[in-house]
């Protein structure tokens, strides 16, 4: 199996005549994807490509069944959009879009948790499940099926990490870009939990980044809760300290946050750390014995 | 996006929250000039982005004209922590605080909620308190779809153990606090102190506020606030090309696409003994002429002794990066030794451009630790096998 998206995942893009929307929308479809509507307000009856575009995501998923949407609309628009996705009953929705406003995912996170709505991203490459179905704008030509599962903050270095994977023989279950915004719809956490649950998966390479204390909250959940063997990175080690102006950051997170603090938190729990992207498929290689 | 303090009590007024009256000023002159309009004793305040100035001497009362001028004189180009002081707020002193309470709200990214602080015990010693007696200050978080009620302000001012007869008006500054920090999109507001006049009523000493960089386009007046003085020249040049750029120390210009790929760059580059000069993230996307600006923001750091290029092209495509490369080259005749590697859409293409353009100085590498390792042997100044 793989997590999020397969064979069965019917897509509807939000933003499908917008520019980069139709080309990466087509992408996906080129690459195996059931890309089966597109919303555009006042423009529905038309098609990009023989995809039909409809006003509203309700009948989009009521002409189509669609069930997962991807938003490549404008940061401005951008809440808006996942939460009518969500309004209409989509169980996945992949957001895209870089800069949306910070309140915007506060509210969209709260109102999210309460419909049931899984959100991945904002800010995040998408996701891919090689061999079967690729949502957003992960390079899908890199990567083959296999059994490690990756989840990371940062897009590019999903690349180069997924990359070094690659060229040391190891292919992907799937592929989740979780973004790096301050409020992520999905945590490190939410991910593990399916590549813990799912059979393709033997591994589980986490790649972190520093700010905020995703990592040692799932360095806490590894211990509790997963079986399979993970590995993490972690970026930023030598990045400077940020200029803080008042006081209550430092009430609130104390140390955490750092790269050194992230790897040690990891570490303590069992997990192994590579310095850069070579180790971690180094470790892989280890752990996986090849 | 950090205010001044003056800017962020100009926002608190608006939002009918108690501040002192006062004036800015950048000049000696202008200082005295204000402290006149506003009257004696008033405090000469150093404005500038960072905590703590009080310690550090920013912070002084005049009591009349000769004060006012010694101490704006002292306190103007004076350094606080790295930042120069360029202008000062004047403003009325308060003439008796009875106590110093800490508010403050922030954007609490683990939590998902916003996060309201409240302490008796606030002041120039309020990390300490934190440290040493952290039940000193009352918690709440608050549902970002329910906002703030009554009771919040309520409980947490009682829990905080605010004198009995200061419980609504303390609930009632949360409540304007509150209603500014969502109102403006902020990340933080922070008042330390809220203060108490003997005449039981409270005022904001001080402000703190940071906004949130995305929701500007949403605050127009809240982006003419921003000064593009604060930035160092060459972090201001990436500003106006649209690049993300932080200067560093060390001597190797480093360029990506993709800020986790580049703060890992940066650590690979570290990890072989090399230091870098920067970090530049070309974005997304990145096309010819957004690599030729990023060359020579890089270049105009004239401690680069070597620069590397770090591509793997999603959404970037590594023959726009060639070809900016080359365009950059016949612009600006970089004398400085390049190692490139590129990787991802369009890789096999754009490592042929480069080749066929056969550039003087461009070195080019298969993976990432390469690239590093013969950037840190060329900064070195050692010639490559
Ligand atoms: N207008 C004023 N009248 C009287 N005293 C003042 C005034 N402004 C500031 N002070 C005194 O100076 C102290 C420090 O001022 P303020 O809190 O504005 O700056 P700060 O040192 O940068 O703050 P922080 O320590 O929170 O970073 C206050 O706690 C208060 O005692
Ligand atoms: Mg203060």
């Amino acid at each position: 199996m793989s997590v999020l998206i397969d064979n069965d995942t019917k897509l509807v893009v939000s933003g499908i005549t917008g520019r980069e929307g139709t080309f990466h929308a087509l992408n996906n479809q080129r690459y195996g994807t059931n890309v089966v509507a597109g919303v555009t307000p006042g423009k529905a009856g038309q098609d990009v490509e023989g995809i039909p575009v409809f006003n509203t995501f309700r009948d989009a998923v009521a002409e189509t069944g669609a069930n997962v949407a991807m938003i490549f609309v404008p940061p401005r628009f951008a809440a808006d959009s996942i939460l009518e996705a969500a309004d209409a009953g989509i169980p996945l929705v992949i957001c895209i879009t870089e800069g949306i406003p910070a309140h915007d995912e506060l509210r969209v996170y709260t109102q999210l948790q309460r419909t049931g709505t899984r959100l991945v991203g904002p800010n995040c490459p998408g996701i891919l499940s090689p061999g079967k179905a690729n949502v957003g704008i992960i390079p899908a030509s890199f990567f083959k099926e296999g059994n490690v599962g990756v989840v990371s903050r940062s897009g590019t270095l999903t690349y180069q990490i997924g990359n070094t994977l690659a060229q040391a023989g190891f292919g992907n279950s799937s592929i989740v870009g979780i973004g790096g915004d301050p409020v992520p719809g999905s945590s490190f956490i939410d991910i593990i939990e399916l590549f813990q649950a799912d059979d393709q998966t033997e591994l589980i390479v986490l790649s972190g980044e520093i700010g905020g204390d995703a990592e040692e909250r799932a360095a806490e959940y590894i211990a509790d809760n997963v079986t399979k063997p993970v590995v993490a990175y972690i970026a930023g080690f030598t990045a400077p300290p940020g200029k803080t102006m008042g006081h209550a950051g430092a009430i609130v997170s104390g140390s955490k946050g750092t790269a050194a603090a992230k790897a040690e938190a990891l570490e303590s729990k069992g997990v192994r750390v590579g310095r850069t992207p070579t180790e971690v498929a180094d470790l892989a290689m280890e752990i996986l014995g090849r | 996006m950090d205010l001044l303090e003056y800017q962020g009590k100009q926002l608190f007024a608006r939002h009918g929250i108690p501040v002192p009256d006062g004036r800015p000023a950048r000049t000696v002159d202008e200082a005295v000039a204000a402290a006149k309009e506003v009257g004696f004793p008033c405090a000469i305040k150093a404005q500038v982005k960072i905590g703590g100035r009080g310690k550090a001497g920013g912070i002084k009362i005049a009591s009349d004209e000769d004060e006012a001028r010694e101490h704006s004189g002292a306190i103007l180009g004076m350094d606080i922590k790295g930042f120069t002081v360029h202008e000062v707020w004047v403003e009325t002193a308060a003439p008796q605080i009875e106590s110093e309470y800490y508010a403050s709200i922030v954007f609490d990214r683990g939590a998902k909620a916003p996060l309201i602080m409240l302490s008796t015990q606030g002041g120039m010693d309020i990390e300490e308190v934190a440290d040493t007696n952290p039940g000193a200050i009352a918690t709440l978080h608050v549902d970002p779809l329910l906002g703030f009620q009554d009771y919040h302000g309520r409980r947490l001012a009682f829990e905080a153990g605010v004198d009995a007869d200061l419980v609504r008006p303390v609930g009632a500054f949360l409540h304007q606090l509150y209603g500014t920090f969502i109102a403006e999109e902020a990340l933080l507001v922070e008042v330390n102190p809220l203060i108490v006049t003997p005449e039981r009523k409270v005022a904001a000493l001080d402000a703190k506020v940071t906004l949130d960089d995305n929701a500007l386009f949403r605050h127009p007046d809240n982006a003419n606030l921003r000064d593009p003085s604060d930035e160092d020249p060459q972090e201001q040049m990436a500003h106006e090309r649209g690049l993300t750029y932080v200067k560093l120390d060390g001597d190797i210009g480093i360029l990506g696409n993709g800020a986790g790929l580049v703060m890992s760059t940066l650590d690979v580059v570290a990890h072989y003994g090399g230091a870098p000069a920067n970090f530049l993230d070309a974005g997304g996307g990145s096309k010819a002429e957004a690599i030729t600006s990023a060359v020579e923001v890089i270049l105009s750091d004239d401690k680069v002794k070597a620069v590397l290029f770090n591509i793997f092209g999603g959404i970037t495509r590594c023959d726009e990066v060639a070809n900016g490369l080359i365009e950059a080259f016949k612009t600006l005749e970089p004398s400085v030794p390049f190692v490139v590697r590129l990787d991802g859409t369009n890789d096999v293409e754009g490592r042929r451009i480069l080749a066929d353009a056969d550039l003087p100085n461009v070195t080019t590498a298969a993976t990432m630790d390469e690239a590093a390792q013969k950037v840190v042997a060329l900064a070195k100044g050692e010639v490559l096998a």
